[in-house]
C-alpha cells in the first residue's frame, strides 16, 4: 500500500454534490409519489375499541386508509426482535400498527394514503379512534415497583436480566479496606437526526419487484425483513439507503412499521408511495436512549485503588425490545475504562414503560456506564483526598496488560478482550492539554470576578468495529474508472472518502479515479450495517483487501504483457509498470480491458480483447481454470473480536453563582483510534461527538409527565445546542494501532460523546462543592442543588479538590 | 375516549385574502367573522397553523397593505407600523436615540433569520408574556392603535394585553401601529433575558428605565419582566433606591424587593423559585446598567 | 376575493418563474415539489432549526415559516442559486461553499444549505475589506441546527469565506456596490 492517501485529510468526495443542493434524500425521490400519513396513539398506554373512518373516507384526494384489521401473513405478527439473547427472557415487539392496546404515544395505528401530505393529514385528521385507556407505566423506579405493567404477561415489568462478573464480588467488597455505595440517574435523550426516517416505494407489476429507497443504517437487512414480511422473494427486493440526514443510531433499528407499510401499500396500490417522517413523529415513535438508574458498590483501599465494583443498573428499555439488550451490555462492560478492576459484577435489570422504544444512540450505553465509572473514580478521590487525577492513574491498566481479558463477553457475543492502547501516556496528555495541575490559579481569578471554577475528567474505553463482518467490492473499468461498493451505509461520516482513499492507496491509482457506492443493495447484497465505530475498522479492511485483491489479479495479467515478473511490478497513478524501468508499463485500464476476452468490440477499448486481436497461447483456454473475466475482486473482513479506542476529556466549567447558568470555559479532548486514514475526518466525528455530549450534559432530556406524554417534543422546548452552547474542542492524538486487523484501525464514530457527561458532571461538582448524581443538569436544578441538604456537600472543597498531587 | 393524533407539520385547508388598504382587510374581516385571522409576519402563527393548533377558515394576510410599515421617531416617542420586521427596527438608529429599549430588547428577539420576518407588531398582537416587545411596550406606557370597522384608536398596553396569548382586540380588527413613547430625560435604560439556548425565549427577562434627579439621585427605577407573569409586568421598584446617589445606589435591595412583587409559574425550564432568583439578579444587573448609563446621558446632555 | 389556489409569479434563482399553488402550501413545499428544488430542506417544520433557510429579497428567511403565496411578487435565493456562471459556462460557488468544503464544515449535509444560503447573505452584505469578528461569526451560524459537526468547523469555514473575499476584495478594482445584497 502507497502512503499516498492513507492518512491524508483529503477533501471529502461527497461534499460537491451536497454543498449546491444536489444531494439526494429520502423526500427528494420521487415527485409524484403518494404521500403517507399516521395516525398515532395521544395516550401512552391505551386499548383500541373502535376506528371510524367514515369521515376520513370523503376527502378528495384519500387513495386508502390501513388499520391492523388490513395486514395479512406475516405483516399481521409482531415486528421482529432483532438481537434476541438468552437473557432477554420476555421479548416484547409492536405489531406494523396496534392490533389491540397501544403502549406508547405515537405508536401508530392507522395509515392513510392520499395524493400528498397535505391531503393525507386532513384524512388523518377526520379519523377517530376510540380508546380505553390503561394504566401508565413511565420511568425505571415506576416500572420496577411494578404497581401496574406495560404488557400483560410481564408482571415485573423485567424484559431482561443481564449478568456478568469476573469473580466473587461480595467477598471482595467485604474483604476490601473502605467502601462506598451511592446511586444515579441518566436522563433520555435521543439520536435526533436532522432528517428524520423516510421511506419511499415503488412496486413493478409486470417485474413483480419493489425498491424501495429508506433513510437506514442497515439497507440489507431492510431488504431482508421487507422480503420476508411481504413474502416476497430476496431478489425481488432492492434497498437503497440514499443520502441520509444523520443516523446517530435511531436509524440501525428496522423494520420500522413505516419501512413495511409504505412497500406494502406501494404494492397494493401499483403506485410510488413515499413517507417522510415529520419532527413531531420523530420525537414520539422514533427511538429514545440513556435513562437509567445505577446504583454502585466499589471496595478501595487507602491508595484509591479499587479492589471490587459491584454495579447494579435499572434500564429502561421503552415499550418494546426489538434491539435486544445491546444497550445494556454495553453499560455492562464499557463502564470498565481504562481500569484494572480485579473483581467486578454486573447486573442490568432491562425493565419496560409506556414510553417510545429505546435503542442504541451514539454512545449506546457507554456514555452511563463512564458516568458510573468515573463519578466513582471522583468519590474515592473525595473520601481519600487524593487528586482526581491520581487515583485514575493509579488505576489504570498499563500498556504491557495488553492483551487485557476481561474474561467478560462484549455487546458481539465475543470475549471482552482489550487489543491495545497507552492509558498512562493518554492521561498525561490530556493533563497537559487541559493544564490540570495549573488550575488552582484559574480558579482563584475566576473567584476574583464572582465566578466559580471547575474543572472535571473523564477517560473511556470504547469497543469498536465488531463483526460479523463486511464486504466490498472493487472492479477495474476500461475507462479506467474503480468502481468499490460496500453494502454498509452512510449517514454523513464521509465513507466515500475514506473508502476511496483506501482503495486508491491499494491500487495506485488517482483519488479522482475512485467512486464509492455505500448501502444499495443492487451493489452489494452482504452486509451488516453502520453501527458501534466500526465502518472503518470493517469496512475499511474489506475494501482494502478487495482492492488487493484486484491489485495481485492486475500484476498477474500485466506481467504476461510486460513479461516480467509480477513481483517486479508497480502501480502508480494508474500505470502498471516494471520497477525501475521507464517505458515498460500498461495503463492499469488496458489491463481491465484484457482481463475480460471478447468476441465483440463493442467500443475501441474493447477491440484489444477481441478473439483476433493479438497472438494467444492456444494451449489454454482464454479464461483459466479458477479464474474470471474482468479485473475485479469480492472480499470479506471478519474480525476475530472487536478492537478498542481509547480517550480522555477534561472539562472546565465556569458557573455565575447569581444565575447558576453553567458555561463551558475550555473542552480538551485526547483520542485514540489506533490508525488514522483521513484525521480531517476523525476530527468532525470528535467535534459532533464531543456536542452530543456537551447536549446531554446540560440541555436534552425527553421529559415525559406521569400520564407518558411527551412535553417537550419540539425543537423549541428538546434544547439540541446551536453553535452558541458548544465549546471550542483542543484536540491531541494519540495511536496505538490495533492488533487485530491489518490496518491498524479502531472505530471512531462514536467516541466523542462518551465521556462527556462524566467530565461536565466533575467539573461542576468541583465547582460548586455539591453531589452532581443525576444528569443531565440545568441552571435552575443547580440552583435546587445549591440550596439542598447539607449532607450533599463533597468533603473536599473545591478550592483544594482540583489540583493538589 | 375519541383521539386520532396525526401530528400534523402542514396547514389545514384555508382560504386566503391580501387585502391592499386596511378598509378592505376588515370588510373580508367582517364577512369571515370568528374564522378569520390577520396574517403579518408570520413567525407565530404559521407554525400554529401547521401543528393544525390553529385553523382559521379564512387568513387575512396584511402584507400588501401600503403605509403600515414605517418607524416614525419623534420627539413624543417612536411609532412602529404594523408591518415593521424586527430586523428593521433593530438597525433603526433614529428609533434607538428616541428610546434606546427598542433596539436593545429587538436584539434579543429569537435569531436573525426569525427578525428578517417577524413584525415587531405582530408579536405584540401575539400577545406572548415571553415576548421582548410586549415587555417593552408595557414599560415604556406604549399603546396600539387598533383599527375596527368603527373607526381607530389607541388602547393602552394595561387595556391591550389581557392574558398569555390573548387581548382585548376581539371582532374585525387590525393593530395598525405601536407607539412606544420617548426616554425621558436623565434616564438610562437597560434589556438582558436569560434562555436555556441564545435566541430562545427568555427563561426570564427584564427591561428596566432609571431615572435620576438633578443631583444624580435615583428619583424613579422601574422595571418590566418577560416569562414571570400571564401578562407583561410592570414593577416600580423606585421604593428599594429612592434618593441614592446613583453610582452607589442599592440596586441588590431593589432586585430583592422585584423578587418579593412577582409570582412566577414553573416549567420544564426553570422553577418558579428559580424565576425568581433570576428576577432578583437581572433586575439588579441591568438597573445598574440603567442607572450608569442615565448618568452618562445626563453629563452629556 | 378569497381562494384556496393562486397563481404566483416569483423570480427563483435570477429565474422568473409561474405557478399555481395551494394557497396553504408553506414555501418550503413550493420550493421542492412545486419547483423541483429539493436542496432547501425541511428539518423541523417549526421555524426552529433553520435548514429550510432561503433568501427573501436577499433576506435569510425560514421557508417553513413563509406561504408560498407570500412570496408573489418576490425574489427567492435557495442553496442551488448561490453560485453563478462564469464566462465559459462552468459554475463558480459562492466562497462559503467552496469554504464549507476546504474545512470540512459538513457530514451529513442536510442542515448545509440552511447554513449556506444564511451565512453567504451575511457575508455579501458585510465590508468584505474588514476582517470578521468572532461574533460576527457567532451571529452567522448561531440561528442553525446541526447534529453532525459540533459547529466548530463551519465557524472555521465563515473565517475562511469572509478571508478569501478579503483578498478578493483586495485584489478587485472596487466595484460598484451591489443594491440587492447590501439592502
Amino acid at each position: 500500500m502507497t502512503t499516498k492517501f492513507f492518512g491524508e485529510p483529503v477533501r471529502r468526495r461527497e461534499d460537491a454534490r451536497l454543498i449546491v443542493g444536489q444531494g439526494r434524500y429520502l423526500d427528494d425521490i420521487g415527485p409524484g409519489a403518494y404521500a403517507a400519513a399516521f395516525v398515532r396513539s395521544p395516550y401512552a398506554h391505551a386499548r383500541v375499541l373502535d376506528i371510524d373512518v367514515s369521515a376520513a373516507m370523503d376527502v378528495e384526494g384519500l387513495l386508502a386508509i390501513y388499520t391492523y384489521e388490513d395486514l395479512t401473513g406475516p405483516m399481521a405478527e409482531p415486528l421482529p426482535v432483532l438481537i434476541p439473547h438468552p437473557q432477554l427472557t420476555a421479548p416484547r415487539t409492536g405489531y406494523p400498527l396496534v392490533r389491540d392496546v397501544a403502549q406508547h404515544v405515537g405508536e401508530p395505528i392507522v395509515m392513510v394514503v392520499a395524493t400528498d401530505r397535505y391531503v393525507a393529514e386532513d384524512a388523518a385528521a377526520l379519523i377517530e379512534v376510540s380508546y380505553e385507556e390503561l394504566p401508565v407505566v413511565v420511568g425505571v423506579d415506576a416500572a420496577e415497583a411494578a404497581v401496574h405493567t406495560v404488557h400483560d404477561d410481564v408482571p415485573d415489568n423485567i424484559a431482561a436480566r443481564h449478568h456478568q462478573e469476573t469473580g466473587d464480588v461480595e467477598a471482595a467488597l467485604a474483604a476490601s479496606a473502605h467502601t462506598l455505595s451511592f446511586t444515579q440517574y441518566f436522563e433520555r435523550s435521543a439520536s435526533m437526526p436532522m432528517e428524520g426516517k423516510g421511506v419511499h416505494a415503488r412496486w413493478d407489476d409486470a417485474d413483480s419487484s419493489l425498491r424501495v429507497y429508506s433513510s437506514t443504517q442497515a439497507s440489507t437487512s431492510v431488504r431482508a425483513a421487507i422480503a420476508a414480511k411481504l413474502e416476497l422473494s430476496l431478489e425481488k427486493v432492492e434497498v437503497i439507503a440514499p443520502d441520509v440526514g444523520g443516523g446517530f443510531g435511531v436509524k440501525i433499528v428496522h423494520p420500522w412499521p413505516e419501512e413495511l407499510l409504505v412497500p406494502m401499500a406501494a404494492r397494493l396500490l401499483g403506485h410510488e408511495v413515499k413517507w417522510t417522517e415529520d419532527r413531531r413523529e420523530h420525537f414520539v415513535s422514533s427511538a429514545h436512549e440513556r435513562q437509567q438508574r445505577q446504583e454502585i458498590r466499589v471496595g478501595y483501599d487507602d491508595d484509591g485503588r479499587i479492589t471490587a465494583l459491584d454495579v447494579l443498573v435499572w434500564h429502561d428499555n421503552g415499550a418494546y425490545t426489538p434491539y435486544g439488550i445491546i444497550v445494556p451490555i454495553n453499560t455492562a462492560t464499557q463502564l470498565l475504562g481504562p481500569y484494572d478492576i480485579p473483581v467486578y459484577r454486573a447486573v442490568v435489570n432491562s425493565v419496560y414503560t409506556n414510553t417510545v422504544v429505546v435503542t442504541p444512540y451514539r454512545g449506546a450505553g457507554r456514555p452511563q456506564g463512564c458516568f458510573a465509572m468515573e463519578r466513582t473514580m471522583d468519590r474515592i478521590a473525595q473520601e481519600r483526598g487524593i487528586d482526581r487525577a491520581l487515583v485514575r492513574e493509579r488505576n489504570l491498566i498499563q500498556p504491557d496488560q495488553f492483551p487485557y481479558d476481561w474474561g467478560l463477553t462484549f455487546q458481539d457475543g465475543r470475549p471482552l478482550v482489550y487489543d491495545s492502547g497507552d492509558y498512562p501516556a493518554m492521561m498525561a496528555k490530556l493533563k497537559t492539554l487541559v493544564d490540570w495541575d495549573g488550575f488552582a490559579e484559574r480558579r482563584a481569578a475566576a473567584e476574583a470576578r464572582g465566578k466559580l471554577l471547575g474543572i472535571g475528567m473523564a477517560p473511556y474505553v470504547e469497543g469498536t468495529g465488531p463483526g460479523p463482518y463486511e464486504g466490498a467490492h472493487v472492479q477495474v473499468l476500461g475507462s479506467g474508472k474503480v468502481l468499490v461498493s460496500t453494502g454498509l451505509t452512510s449517514q454523513g461520516q464521509g465513507h466515500e472518502t475514506v473508502f476511496a482513499q483506501l482503495a486508491a492507496a491499494e491500487l495506485g491509482v488517482p483519488l479522482e479515479d475512485v467512486e464509492v457506492t455505500t448501502g444499495d443493495t443492487r451493489r452489494f447484497g452482504y452486509a451488516v450495517g453502520t453501527f458501534a465505530s466500526r465502518a472503518a475498522v470493517v469496512s475499511g479492511n474489506a475494501v482494502a483487501l478487495a482492492a488487493r485483491g484486484v491489485r495481485e489479479k492486475a500484476l498477474r495479467i500485466a506481467a504476461e504483457v510486460l513479461e516480467a515478473d509480477p513481483a517486479d511490478l508497480e502501480i502508480d497513478e494508474g500505470l502498471v509498470q516494471v520497477k525501475g524501468t521507464p517505458g515498460a508499463s500498461i495503463p492499469l485500464r488496458t489491463v481491465a480491458v484484457l482481463s475480460n476476452p471478447l468476441r465483440y468490440a463493442f467500443d475501441e477499448a474493447a477491440r484489444q480483447a477481441t478473439q483476433f486481436a493479438g497472438p494467444g497461447d492456444d494451449s489454454k483456454p482464454p479464461v483459466a481454470v479458477g479464474d474470471a473475466p474482468g479485473l475485479e475482486h469480492t472480499d470479506y473482513y471478519s474480525p476475530l473480536r472487536s478492537t478498542f479506542a481509547s480517550g480522555a476529556h477534561a472539562v472546565v466549567v465556569e458557573i455565575d453563582p447569581a444565575t447558576w447558568e453553567i458555561a463551558i470555559e475550555q473542552y480538551a479532548v485526547v483520542h485514540d483510534c489506533g490508525t488514522i486514514i483521513n484525521p480531517m475526518i476523525v476530527e468532525g466525528q470528535v467535534h459532533g461527538g464531543v456536542a452530543q455530549g456537551v447536549g446531554g450534559a446540560l440541555y436534552e432530556r425527553m421529559a415525559y409527565d406521569r400520564d407518558g406524554q411527551l412535553t417537550n417534543a419540539s425543537f423549541m422546548d428538546f434544547l439540541m445546542p446551536y453553535a452558541s452552547e458548544v465549546p471550542d474542542v483542543d484536540i491531541d492524538h494519540q495511536s496505538t494501532p490495533s492488533p487485530l486487523n491489518e490496518l491498524g484501525i479502531k472505530g471512531a464514530g462514536e467516541a466523542g460523546v462518551i465521556p462527556g457527561s462524566a467530565a461536565i458532571a466533575s467539573a461542576i461538582e468541583d465547582a460548586v462543592g455539591r453531589r452532581i448524581a443525576a444528569m443531565p443538569v440545568s441552571p435552575t436544578e443547580l440552583y435546587d442543588l445549591v440550596r439542598s441538604d447539607a449532607e450533599r456537600v463533597i468533603n473536599t472543597s473545591p478550592h483544594d479538590s482540583g489540583a493538589m498531587a | 375516549m375519541l383521539g386520532g393524533d396525526p401530528h400534523p407539520v402542514k396547514p389545514a385547508p384555508f382560504s386566503y385574502a391580501d387585502p391592499v388598504s386596511v378598509e378592505e382587510a376588515l370588510d373580508v374581516l367582517a364577512a369571515e367573522g370568528e374564522g378569520a385571522k390577520v396574517l403579518a409576519g408570520g413567525q407565530s402563527l404559521i407554525p400554529l397553523l401547521s401543528m393544525r393548533l390553529a385553523a382559521p377558515a379564512t387568513l387575512v394576510d396584511i402584507n400588501r397593505i401600503p403605509g403600515l410599515s414605517g418607524i416614525t421617531a419623534g420627539p413624543d416617542g417612536v411609532r412602529v407600523g404594523a408591518l415593521v420586521r424586527h430586523a428593521e427596527l433593530l438597525a433603526s438608529a433614529e428609533a434607538a436615540g428616541v428610546q434606546p429599549l427598542l433596539g436593545r430588547a429587538t436584539a434579543n428577539v429569537a435569531h436573525p433569520a426569525i427578525r428578517n420576518r417577524g413584525t415587531t407588531v405582530g408579536s405584540i398582537a401575539h400577545a406572548d408574556p415571553s415576548g421582548e416587545m410586549t415587555a417593552v411596550l408595557a414599560l415604556t406606557g406604549g399603546s396600539v392603535t387598533v383599527a375596527t370597522p368603527g373607526g381607530r384608536e389607541a388602547v393602552g398596553w394595561g387595556e391591550f394585553f389581557l392574558g398569555p396569548l390573548e387581548t382585548s382586540v376581539h371582532g374585525p380588527a387590525v393593530v395598525l401601529d405601536a407607539f412606544f413613547p420617548a426616554l425621558p430625560a436623565r434616564s438610562g435604560t437597560a434589556f438582558a433575558e436569560i434562555a436555556r439556548r441564545k435566541g430562545d425565549y427568555a427563561v426570564c427577562g427584564a427591561g428596566v428605565v432609571v431615572t435620576l434627579d438633578a443631583d444624580r439621585r435615583v428619583s424613579s427605577a422601574r422595571a418590566a419582566y418577560l416569562s414571570v407573569g400571564l401578562v407583561p409586568e410592570v414593577h416600580d421598584l423606585t421604593d428599594a433606591v429612592i434618593g441614592q446617589p446613583v453610582d452607589s445606589a442599592d440596586w441588590t435591595a431593589a432586585g430583592e424587593l422585584a423578587r418579593g412583587l412577582v409570582d412566577p409559574d414553573g416549567d420544564l425550564h426553570a422553577s418558579a423559585d428559580y424565576r425568581r432568583l433570576l428576577v432578583a439578579t437581572l433586575t439588579a444587573r441591568t438597573l445598574a446598567d440603567a442607572g450608569a448609563e442615565a448618568l452618562t446621558r445626563m453629563e452629556a446632555a | 376575493m378569497t381562494d384556496m389556489e393562486r397563481t404566483i409569479s416569483v423570480v427563483v434563482n435570477g429565474v422568473p418563474r409561474e405557478a399555481t399553488v395551494p394557497v396553504r402550501w408553506l414555501l418550503s413545499d413550493a420550493l421542492r415539489h412545486g419547483f423541483g428544488l429539493t436542496g432547501t430542506h425541511v428539518g423541523c417544520e417549526h421555524g426552529v432549526c433553520g435548514s429550510c433557510t432561503v433568501l427573501v429579497d436577499g433576506q435569510p428567511t425560514r421557508s417553513c415559516l413563509v406561504l408560498a403565496v407570500q412570496m408573489d411578487g418576490h425574489e427567492i435565493t435557495t442553496v442551488e442559486g448561490l453560485s453563478r456562471s462564469d464566462h465559459q459556462g462552468g459554475q463558480v460557488l459562492h466562497p462559503i461553499q467552496e469554504a464549507f468544503r476546504e474545512c470540512h464544515a459538513l457530514q451529513c449535509g442536510f442542515c448545509t444549505p440552511g447554513f449556506l444560503t444564511t451565512i453567504a447573505a451575511g457575508l455579501d452584505a458585510r465590508d468584505p475589506s474588514v476582517e470578521i469578528t468572532d461574533e460576527e461569526v457567532d451571529e452567522l451560524v448561531g440561528g442553525n441546527l446541526c447534529r453532525c459537526t459540533g459547529y466548530a468547523n463551519i465557524k472555521k469555514a465563515c473565517r475562511h469565506a469572509a478571508a478569501t473575499m478579503r483578498e478578493g476584495a483586495k485584489v478587485a478594482t472596487p466595484a460598484p456596490q451591489d443594491e440587492e445584497a447590501t439592502r
